[in-house]
């Protein structure tokens, strides 16, 4: 009986059950993880990634579920563990997070997003360019309060400015090289910003512009031909690359994958990369990017500094956008609606329709869509620009 | 690091960032300068094309061919690009939270300012 007895305790002693009480730490991961699965299945927030990050973070925090072990990556860092140590010793995610270290997942998810991304609007109109450029100003000014204000290292702080960015692959990209543990906050934070796009944005809009601007109808885009199109993946990579070789990886993949849908040659290709390729890596891509998320490393003030960061470089980055297409309105003569200047956050297509919709609350025969996305897509490649730059300075 | 290094990197960074997007307006410029169309080039001094012959060509019998099953048939379009048309449609769809195909267009017509309906008209 007293043996019984005693097989009993030791089964409740090893159990997840007496470890979850053990620490009430881990109770409130699994709260949060289970909060996250709630925005994402029921406020379909991001759905496709925080399902996958919730989840991964609900397991991770499960007592004795031993399938993330963050020592051996911190090993890994430090140069006292093998990568053949990790496959021998390590659990899935510790596996799948190969994949995040390398920046193979963000890679391989730009590829996808460039063979679903027209370049149309962007060719047609050149000039949105500068409007995707100054909407990077919220990377530089989440990284300067980062480092001056929270005093957050210089590598944390880039990685946190890059939320700024609104394009989760890049925010991860960076985050992995710079500053890997703090993923899981700036993942979570860029993602469920980007998913609040519609109610992060419109204040600012309304208060940056007038009802009059945002009024104003823009003339119909040149039709752009197939060579462009062509082309000009091309010579962004030749360029871009150049100028900046740290950013090749990214930009790299994402005009790759365009490259795949334009040349009409190659639309088995263009369809694995936007479809079976892009949801495989995005499975593997969240469930490890959760599974970071343990709670000694979660719950910290960091992580709120974090959140609260992420909120101002949104702002920032609606500003600059706005504000330079308020100036570019000024300079044309009233031709540009500055709305579209906020779709150059990236967040591809919402900020776009967020820009449409401004516009014709403002006219209802207003149709900037097309022209929002011209900016949209300068801003995928800006945010490249800018975490290839952070990359450069700051990645040692 | 200190202050001055913190501005001096972001400034630096936000340079960069317009110089590499400009970089891009530059090429983009000389693509459509260059005037890279599908269309192949009409040769400098090539002779004008001959008038076409006026041949009484028979007009094509209008055939009044039945629609093809789940087809939402004509959309008339007033004042109204192609373009422009399909996303109209497309937004009038995500907005109504249906599919494209279980809506049926009749037409199309640009509103001008002085046309609009003020609300209490409606």
């Amino acid at each position: 009986m007293d043996n019984a007895l005693g097989i009993l305790s030791r089964l409740w002693e090893t159990s997840g059950f007496f470890l979850l009480v053990s620490d009430w730490r881990q109770l409130l991961m699994i709260v949060i993880a289970l909060f996250l699965l709630y925005l994402g299945l029921v406020k379909k927030f991001e759905p496709l990634l925080l399902v996958g990050i919730a989840f991964g973070m609900l397991l991770v925090n499960l007592p004795g579920s031993n399938m993330y072990h963050p020592e051996l990556w911190d090993g890994y860092i430090a140069g006292n563990v093998t990568i053949t140590e990790i496959f021998h010793e390590g659990g899935l995610l510790d596996i799948l997070y190969i994949g995040v270290k390398s920046g193979l997942y963000p890679s391989l998810i730009f590829m996808g997003v460039g063979a679903m991304t027209d370049f149309g609007p962007l060719i047609a109109n050149p000039k949105s360019l500068l409007l995707g450029a100054a909407a990077q100003l919220g990377i530089f000014a989440a990284f300067l309060m980062a480092g001056l204000i929270f005093q957050f290292d210089p590598n944390v702080a880039a990685s946190i400015g890059i939320i700024g960015g609104a394009d989760g692959p890049t925010a991860i990209w960076l985050t992995s090289k710079l500053a890997p543990e703090y993923l899981a906050p700036i993942a979570i934070a860029a993602y469920s910003y980007m998913a609040l796009i519609p109610l992060i944005q419109p204040p600012v809009m309304r208060l940056l512009t007038t009802e009059e601007e945002r009024k104003i109808k823009m003339d119909q885009l040149r039709p752009v031909s197939k060579k462009e199109k062509i082309i000009f993946p091309i010579v962004v990579t030749v360029f871009v690359c150049l100028l900046l070789p740290s950013v090749a990886p990214l930009l790299g993949c994402l005009m790759l994958g365009n490259l795949f849908k334009e040349s009409g040659l190659t639309d088995r290709l263009s369809d694995t990369a936007q479809n079976a390729l892009m949801n495989i890596v995005t499975i593997f891509l969240s469930i490890s990017v959760g599974g970071t998320a343990l709670y000694d490393r979660f719950l910290t003030p960091q992580t709120i500094f974090i959140i609260v960061l992420g909120l101002i470089a949104f702002e920032f980055a609606t500003m600059g956008g706005l504000l330079l297409g308020k100036l570019m309105c000024k300079i044309t003569g009233g031709k540009i609606n500055p709305l579209i200047g906020s779709a150059g956050v990236s967040a591809v297509p919402m900020a776009a329709r967020v820009a449409q919709k401004e516009g014709q609350r403002a006219n209802p025969s207003n149709f900037l869509l097309m022209h929002a996305m011209g900016p949209n897509v300068a801003g995928v490649i800006g945010s490249a620009v800018a975490a290839g730059f952070l990359l450069a300075v700051f990645g040692g | 690091m200190s202050v001055a290094e913190y501005l001096i990197n972001s400034l630096l960074g936000i340079c960069v960032v317009f110089f590499a997007l400009i970089l891009l307006i530059a090429i983009i410029v000389i693509m459509t300068k260059l005037n890279i169309s599908d269309e192949p080039r009409k040769p400098k001094n090539a002779a004008p094309a001959a008038a076409p012959a006026a041949v009484a060509m028979p007009a094509a019998p209008a055939m009044d061919v039945p629609l093809a099953p789940g087809t939402a048939g004509d959309l008339k379009l007033y004042n109204t690009d192609p373009r422009d048309a399909a996303m109209i449609m497309a937004i009038v769809a995500d907005e109504l939270q249906k599919p494209l195909n279980e809506l049926r267009f009749i037409s199309i017509r640009e509103i001008t300012p002085d046309q609009e309906i003020a609300p209490d008209q409606e």
